[in-house]
């Protein structure tokens, strides 16, 4: 079931400028979705726009089947956003910018729940103190729990963990993923692509304001990935033997490996006609392994490629 | 109506208030005394009586207008200048809240204060001039009012403004000659005739007017006229102020 439906969403800006060309997604209830892209690729906007900060040119957006426009009030009590910026109350204290972000969208005072958010964040201890007080990570946190205060059924985190060392964005993701057991849906726009590796269900990538590809993430990386057969010589080449020159194998710097790469998803893949001949031409080697393609390098192919 | 949502706009504003109580109270109030000793006393001592009233007496709804304008129009300017200029703002526009919410929230607190401000006004006025209030109720009701209309027009200016010095140009250049123009320091009958005319195109003449009436049944136009004029620039405000949020003006791209 889908929770989120975005339909030809367009969005130009009065500069002239279009952030969105025609968009169209759909979000499954309960997934983690990476939305990949470069810098001004329409990520935030996208985001933007479903939260009602942006106004859309054209084009439609349900959240939960409501619209977005005419229903504004349902849809917004569905959503969460964390956004890009560190946007805080700095004078005010985490205890009481939390209660306003819970009463803002509509929800009545609930001590017990945002204890909670707060344990779980480990802002707890620092409930009392103002914000400008806070470490970058911890404000944050302070994003999230905000987020979180009036118990959304979608999740939207901008970019959640730039900027925060490796240890909280390992909290983080622990974080993400007991919402995501909890039922939220969380929509993650990232440029760490291990973050969309790690934790996303699907993959969506956007490049220029058009979506380029949505698929599930294990797909995308067995459609697009490219596999690499490595072969640890015995004995060290000085040029890879003219007998083998069909293979297009590669030899790394030193001469000590031989590189194969080859295309997962054929049938025939080639390598035991490959090991044949290597045995042919007299070339021993002590060790195979495999190598796949990083969900990275797939994002440089799609972005390159469009 | 998302009484949540106008409640926590309504305590979050207040609390700042209270947070910056030195600057949002005493400053409004030692400056009004500084006015009653220069206008009231050191000035007002050589200027007869104007219907039978001290000159220091007379400029009291003047001297609480001008505060009360005034703070209402910075408070609630402020108030929502603040979070587009930190980013905050990201919060209001994204939450399940109308215009009417947003207005409810913000320019009720920012009247809140303004009211508290023009009470603590005439209560350190009463300590320096002996005072009357002929109309109590009509008293407060102008002072409601009042607070409300300018903190909608405050509300308007920090929304239409992209920079601090803009916040700052209305109420200095426009809203502050009005006031001082507007009879607060004396009768638009002491003026010449011409000027008396020419009184009677600033909005604020009749607000004044209006406001001392409920105190000396003096007035410089009618009580009617002074009404209507509040309300019609209520309407106007609170009119472009949905324009605004509905609309998403300088709030929304």
């Amino acid at each position: 079931m889908n929770i989120l439906c975005v339909q030809n969403l367009c969005k130009t800006y009065a500069s002239g400028f279009g952030a969105l060309k025609n968009v169209s997604l759909d979000i499954h209830q309960g997934e983690i979705f990476a939305l990949l892209g470069p810098n001004g690729a329409g990520k935030t906007t996208l985001i933007n726009t479903v939260c009602g900060i942006v106004k859309p040119s054209s084009g439609q957006v349900s959240v939960g089947g409501h619209d977005i426009i005419k229903d504004y009030r349902r849809t917004r009590e569905m959503i969460g956003l964390v956004p890009q910026e560190l946007s805080t109350d700095a004078f005010e204290t985490v205890w009481d910018t939390v209660n306003f972000s819970r009463g803002v969208f509509g929800r009545a005072p609930n001590r017990e729940y945002l204890e909670k958010i707060l344990k779980e964040l480990s802002l707890w201890d620092k409930r009392s103190s103002k914000i400008m007080t806070l470490s970058g990570g911890m404000k944050r946190r302070v994003m999230i729990a905000k987020a979180l205060s009036h118990e959304p059924q979608v999740l939207f985190l901008d970019e959640p963990t730039a900027g925060v060392d490796v240890e909280l964005r390992r909290n983080m993701w622990e974080q993400v993923r007991r919402l995501k057991n909890a039922g939220v849906t969380i929509i993650l726009t990232t440029h760490y692509i291990d973050e969309a590796e790690e934790m996303a269900d699907r993959i969506g990538v956007i490049n220029k304001g058009e979506i380029i590809v949505t698929e599930k993430k294990t797909d995308l990386m067995k459609k697009l990935g490219r596999k690499q057969l490595i072969l640890d010589l015995k004995d060290v080449l000085k040029t890879v033997p003219q007998q083998l020159g069909r293979w297009a194998l590669t030899l790394n710097s030193d001469g000590t490996q031989l590189i194969y790469t080859y295309d997962s998803l054929k049938e025939d893949n080639g390598i035991a006609r490959l090991l044949a001949d290597l045995s042919n031409a007299g070339i021993s080697y002590r060790d195979i392994h495999t190598n796949q393609s990083s969900l990275e390098e797939i994002f440089i192919q799609l972005v390159h490629a469009k | 109506m998302n009484t949540y949502a106008v409640m926590s706009i309504y305590h979050f504003e207040m609390a700042r208030f209270f947070r910056t109580l030195g600057q949002s109270i005493a400053s409004p109030v030692i400056s009004t005394s500084l006015y009653f000793i220069v206008f009231g006393s050191a000035i007002g001592s050589r200027i007869t009586e104007i219907d039978g009233i001290t000159y220091g007496q007379f400029i009291v709804p003047g001297l609480i207008m001008l505060s009360v304008l005034q703070e209402s129009i910075s408070n609630a300017s402020f108030g929502i200048y603040f979070p587009k200029y930190n980013g905050t703002i990201y919060e209001i526009l994204s939450a399940p809240v109308s215009a009417l919410e947003i207005l409810l929230g913000y320019v009720g607190a920012a009247a809140t204060k303004s009211v508290i401000l023009g009470l603590l006004i005439l209560a350190t006025a009463a300590c320096l001039v002996p005072l009357q209030i002929k109309h109590p109720f009509l008293m407060f009701f102008f002072l409601v009012l009042m607070a409300v209309t300018f903190s909608a027009f405050g509300f308007i200016i920090g929304v239409w403004a992209d920079g601090f010095e803009k916040l700052q140009i209305i109420p200095l250049l426009i809203v502050t000659p009005l006031i001082f123009l507007g009879g607060s320091f004396y009768s638009i009958s002491m003026l010449p005739p011409v000027w008396q005319k020419v009184s009677l195109f600033n909005p604020v003449v009749y607000l004044i007017s209006g406001f001392r009436w409920s105190f000396y049944e003096h007035s410089d136009v009618t009580l009617a006229i002074s009404t209507a004029m509040v309300f019609f620039f209520l309407f106007v405000c609170v009119f472009t102020v949905q324009w605004m949020l509905s609309t998403g003006y300088r709030l929304k791209n």
